[in-house]
């Protein structure tokens, strides 16, 4: 088969990329979240992102520092409360009980219960903030019960948590002070799965583990997804680890989310050139020993985006258009592409914001079109 | 000097640094030996898990760390014993690059104290032109424009361009050595081949050794050159990258490369969880 009429083919099961509402778990809109500052400057640390997670789906976010990863999951579970802070849009969370609740607008007690309970959340370098003076397992025990488990119930399934997670029983006599790093993040996600919650929010949880237990946690998450149906979001500034890990990911630059869609073909084939940049900028054993290029410049700060494509600056394939109109994240026409290697991979259910894949841009001036 | 090409610009011969004593002293380095050649310039990699002693080693031979035993050499001297004005040559020879560039400037001041200090102590330019002429092309050096970084405060920097302004700073000295421990650890991956490149050039132009500290195998695989793998204060292994990387003999080095995720999706982990078990136990490696 030739490119096009595989491209012909996919044309008629384009609607397939559209998932039936309930499927998803959650479905962030439009978010934007800003801080006022005193001067009256503003600082547009996540803007207009969209992303939806999926029943029983990991998804990963990806981005530099700065790039506003942690604000945009931090917003999720309304615990960052800072003065002057603005938010709009939506994050339409699906409960248990089958409600659709808008975490913007739920009320205190309601992001309570739901915390822990269906959403689970684990912060970079939580498993630094285990109590220090308290026995690991009672630690796991203390989030059960504000939930409203019955206390020697609770403890019964400690056993059953530090399993799951892969460690022995005795662990929850042990003090923080006594576990290894790993042992410390994998009592953390045991503290995470407690109330069974329908999705965990984990912000960097390999980062500061040695190279041998960050594949250890990696291969764990995989296993409590398909164990459990949860669903994951994972942030990771890793590619390799939203490789190794994640179903679709979505890469942030700049508050923005600039490219979105199934892991496999965004890695393969990056679209939108800073996605491009980034791939082509990781070293890899894998890899023959040729001169990586890296991004030029710097990243901007939130309170000066440059106007139009905020990565136009450092974009090696920027057009006059790029200085003045911001991209919107647009859906890419399901189609076929050449990798790298050769081979022909299907697109489909991909979202790039960048003007070289609109309508009117010639296709040899995409990216990694004129150079391959 | 050129003369004595057999002997190493720094070294380690048998360097133990314990910490504490009795039966709770901290082995932190157990007679770990490295050479670092001044002809040819050459990459060493040191890499090993948190806590297996790389950063006492490159402190060792910073002059910041006198070890128990054994000896931490500069031209075949001790480097704790040198007199004041081999101190001074030691200092301009042989730099170091940390990891957090963000401690290690003076918030209060400007990044041009950091060139000012160094062209003074070390007597570098006898006129304000030649000094700022020899600032300007230091952080052309490094793919920095002057204007964007000279009279800035730390703080209006990113991590990446401080840590090439710390770059700059020892291309001033046109250095031997540098000792860069995980000076790359805490930056953007777009910024991590900027960095190495950096540092690859100097070797190729300017004739610098490294002594690059790392725990991520896939950058001393870029950098290439030889690599000396650390656990528990000891040296397991050491060779060239190619052969440690491609035909790794110790079980921990084996254990290491297994464990790397690729960031290719199709190119899974090769060993399996069970087969990974049993490496971590020939390697020692308890519950992880």
């Amino acid at each position: 088969m030739t490119l096009q009429e595989i491209g012909a083919s996919l044309a008629g099961s384009q609607g397939e990329a559209d998932t039936p509402a309930k499927q998803h778990l959650m479905q962030i809109r439009d978010l934007d979240i800003h801080f006022r500052s005193d001067d009256g400057g503003l600082a547009r640390v996540v803007d207009g992102a969209t992303l939806t997670v999926g029943r029983n789906e990991i998804v990963g976010i990806a981005g530099e520092s700065g790039s506003g990863k942690t604000t945009l999951v931090e917003a999720i579970l309304q615990i960052v409360r800072f003065p002057n802070r603005e938010t709009h849009g939506q994050v339409l969370f699906s409960t248990r009980a089958g409600k659709q609740v808008d975490l913007m607008q739920a009320s205190d007690r309601e992001m309570q219960r739901l915390r822990l309970d269906e959403i689970s959340y684990i912060p970079q370098g939580s498993m630094n903030s285990l109590n220090p003076v308290v026995r690991v397992g009672d630690q796991i025990v203390d989030g059960m019960v504000a939930h409203g488990t019955n206390a020697r119930q609770a403890k019964r399934r400690v056993t059953e948590l530090l399993d799951r997670v892969g460690l022995e029983p005795k662990v929850a006599r042990l003090y923080p002070h006594e576990l290894s790093g790993g042992m410390k993040q994998r009592v953390i996600i045991a503290i995470a799965i407690s109330m069974e919650p329908s999705l965990i929010i984990a912000d960097e949880p390999t980062t500061a583990l040695d190279v041998n237990v960050q594949r250890r946690i990696i291969e764990m998450l995989a296993r409590l997804r398909d164990e459990m149906k949860v669903s994951i979001v994972m942030v990771s500034h890793d590619m390799a680890v939203h490789a190794q890990l994640v179903d679709r990911v979505a890469i942030m630059y700049a508050g923005q989310i600039i490219e979105t869609g199934a892991v496999r073909p965004i890695v393969r084939t990056p679209m939108h050139p800073y996605t491009f940049g980034l791939m082509a900028a990781i070293p890899s054993i894998d890899k023959p020993r040729t001169r990586l290029d890296g991004i030029r410049g710097s990243t901007p700060s939130p309170r000066n985006w440059p106007a139009g494509c905020r990565f136009h600056n450092r974009c090696p394939n920027a057009m006059p258009i790029c200085t003045s109109v911001p991209p919107l994240l647009a859906p890419v026409t399901p189609g076929v592409r050449q990798t790298v290697s050769g081979e022909i991979e299907v697109h489909s259910g991909r979202e790039v914001a960048c003007h070289l894949y609109e309508e009117s841009t010639p296709d040899d001036a995409r990216v990694g079109e004129g150079a391959r | 000097m050129s003369t004595e090409t057999s002997q190493p610009i720094l070294a380690l011969r048998e360097a133990t640094t314990v910490f504490g004593h009795g039966p709770r002293a901290t082995v932190a380095n157990s007679r770990v030996s490295v050479e670092i050649p001044e002809s040819p310039p050459t990459l060493i990699n040191v890499v090993g898990e948190s806590g297996s002693g790389k950063t006492t080693a490159a402190r060792t031979l910073l002059g910041l760390q006198k070890p128990t035993s054994g000896r931490a050499l500069w031209r075949g001297r001790d480097i704790y014993t040198l007199s004041d004005s081999e101190r001074t040559q030691f200092r301009h020879e042989v730099q170091a690059v940390f990891q957090d560039p963000y401690g290690i400037f003076n918030p209060f001041y400007k990044v041009n104290r950091v060139f000012d200090i160094v062209v003074k102590r070390f007597k570098l330019a006898s006129s304000k032109a030649e000094k700022q002429r020899l600032i300007e092309e230091s952080l052309e050096a490094v793919s920095l424009r002057p204007p964007d970084v000279l009279g800035r405060y730390p703080h209006q920097l990113s991590g990446g361009e401080r840590q090439r302004i710390m770059l700059a700073r020892a291309y001033m000295l046109k250095p031997k050595v540098i000792v860069a421990d995980e000076a790359i650890s805490m930056l953007d991956v777009a910024v991590r081949a900027v960095i190495m490149n950096i540092l690859l050039d100097f070797k190729e132009q300017l004739g610098i050794s490294t002594l690059f500290i790392t725990h991520d195998l896939s950058a001393a695989h870029y950098l290439g050159g030889n690599i000396m793998v650390m656990r528990q204060g000891r040296v397991v292994e050491k060779g060239t990258v190619d052969d440690v990387l491609t035909n790794p003999q110790n079980t921990y080095t084996k254990l290491l490369l297994e464990s790397i995720p690729s960031p290719d999706p199709d190119s899974r982990w090769k060993t399996s969880a069970s087969d990974l078990e049993v490496l971590e136990e020939q390697a020692g490696v308890s519950q992880v």
